[in-house]
């Protein structure tokens, strides 16, 4: 063993030491004691916490759906938020992601183009639906068209992506047989991105139908309206039976858009 | 970029040589050029075999011919009208004369071998035809003849990943013939296939050469290959034309030329 160890003795290290890296880890470790300190985070915090939760628990059953019409008309109206928000917002990702491709778009529209999306990305849907609510008005397409600014943001950005991943081999065979751009983003680019692109706009969707619920906490339409009511109201029965509502239809929509990426693989 | 739109016939009746290539140069980086003034003359019919050692600029050189690459200087006559000289519309046009086979086989995978073999109409058929897959009926005729004389009848609804590597090229073969071009570029055809399947790929790609009168330039690492089935040899090495001409006549003190050295012949 120690002859082996002499061995390399005088070669150099097989693994070299990161001490950039450690002191990186021995900061970020000081800075986290640093703000629970501030926070004043401490373990009686958090027992006086865990008691207030039992409470809160305890009011919350059995969950109450005595006001069922009001809980399905405000799903019903989330729902359509979403899918109109996610339709809306994929059909103006296609070509804004295309354009922030830099494999096939010149710089000068690429980076425009990627202006634009981190704009939309750059605020919290609830953020874009107080703006909206402020600009058009209270209801559901204030709602729209926050989620369609968010699914913008988030879905061009995926599909440029995609775009940058894609086989330059396969699309300069089109290409060398004179096909003008547009068939060489049909047989040669789309074919490559389609599956994902499926998967992102299932995965959007899955995201807008959660996010739809939410932006009727600010006036954007859907049950949020509602379970801010019934939080504001202490009715935490309702607001249990509502969150049992939200939970199933996101399960549901988990089952349907994974269905989906079947498909289309 | 209108003037430059080849008159129909001019180029053919002036010369029936295919290509010209003349003083062609490609720098990727500036001062360090891959090609150095090639000057090549191909017949309108025939193998031309382009051999030489990696590196030496054989793929950029049948790259420039089509465009894929840009040529930094030089001119490239195709039945008369300079290449090097075209964009847009005019140089999608001259490309549809141009069938090309790569050494990867370079299929759409998750098309269809139909679709493939469509894709060699795309310089033909409108972007709306090739989106509803509303092909002509002649074209799609004549992909499933070509199907059959590739020995691949029955696999038009095959997906191209689900294909083995000779099966693709022989649909990578079938896609350039889709083109109805005037001329075959093959990089590398065979480098990925084994030996069997590589002599089968270059009879079926000379047998469609000389059946319809198409000139073919192949790439081709295999000396032993180019001797069999090239009317024509171009050695080349360091971004130079060293050797040009028949392959009976290439000898060892050539590919020693070319590729350097003379360990690596025993």
């Amino acid at each position: 063993m120690s002859d082996v160890a002499n061995q390399n003795a005088d070669r150099p290290k097989p693994f070299a030491v990161n001490w950039g890296a450690r002191l990186g880890w021995c900061l970020l470790a000081l800075y986290l004691v640093y703000a629970c300190a501030q926070l004043g985070f401490s373990p009686a915090r958090f027992s006086a916490g865990l008691e207030h939760g039992q409470r809160f628990l305890e009011r919350m059953f059995p969950p109450n759906f005595t006001r069922w019409q009001l809980i399905a008309s405000g799903i019903a109206e989330s729902l359509q938020i979403a899918v109109i928000a996610t339709f809306a917002g994929i059909l103006v990702s296609l070509p804004i992601g295309l354009m922030a491709s830099r494999n096939l778009m010149p710089g000068w529209i690429s980076w425009p183009a990627r202006g634009f999306i981190a704009l939309c990305r750059s605020f919290h849907p609830i953020i874009v639906a107080i703006l909206f609510v402020k600009a058009i008005g209270f209801g559901a397409l204030a709602g729209v068209m926050a989620l369609i600014v968010a699914s913008i943001g988030f879905i061009s950005k995926l599909f440029a992506e995609a775009i940058e991943e894609i086989s330059a081999k396969q699309v300069e065979a089109v290409r060398a047989t004179g096909a003008g751009f547009l068939s060489v983003l049909i047989m040669g680019v789309q074919p490559q991105v389609l599956p994902r692109f499926i998967g992102f706009a299932t995965y959007q969707l899955d995201s807008n139908l959660r996010n739809s619920t939410m932006v009727g906490i600010v006036g954007g339409g859907g049950i949020g309206a509602s379970l801010f009511t019934a939080y504001q109201r202490f009715d935490f029965d309702v607001v249990l039976a509502i969150l049992i509502v939200i939970v199933s239809l996101i399960m549901l929509a988990e089952i349907l858009s994974g269905w989906a990426r079947k498909v289309f693989q | 970029m209108q003037a430059s739109e080849i008159a129909p016939g001019v180029g053919s009746a002036e010369d029936s040589r295919a290509l010209v290539l003349r003083g062609l140069t490609k720098e990727y980086r500036k001062g360090s050029p891959v090609l150095r003034g090639i000057d090549l003359v191909l017949p309108g019919s025939g193998l031309t075999a382009i051999i030489g050692p990696s590196g030496t600029g054989k793929s950029t050189l049948i790259r420039c011919i089509n465009r894929l690459v840009q040529p930094t200087s030089g001119e490239i006559l195709f039945r008369g009208q300079d290449l090097a000289k075209l964009s847009g519309r005019a140089l999608r046009n001259a490309r549809r004369r141009i069938g090309m086979v790569f050494q990867e086989y370079n299929l759409v995978e998750r098309l269809t071998v139909m679709e493939n073999l469509l894709c060699g109409r795309l310089g033909y058929v409108p972007a709306w035809r090739a989106w509803l897959r509303k092909f002509p009926p002649g074209d799609i005729a004549r992909a499933f003849d070509l199907l059959d004389a590739v020995g691949l009848p029955d696999f038009a609804t095959r997906r191209a990943d689900a294909l083995s590597g000779g099966q693709r090229q022989r649909v990578g073969i079938a896609r350039a013939i889709m083109q109805e071009p005037e001329i075959i570029l093959a990089d590398e055809p065979t480098s990925s296939l084994d030996p069997k399947t590589s002599v089968e790929i270059m009879e079926i790609l000379s047998k469609f050469a000389s059946e319809r009168g198409i000139p073919v330039i192949v790439n081709i690492h295999n000396v032993e290959l180019a001797r069999r089935f090239a009317s024509r040899v171009v050695g080349m090495s360091g971004g130079k034309v060293v050797y040009d001409g028949p392959p009976q006549e290439l000898t060892e003190a050539h590919l020693k030329q070319i590729y350097g050295g003379e360990n690596w012949m025993e």
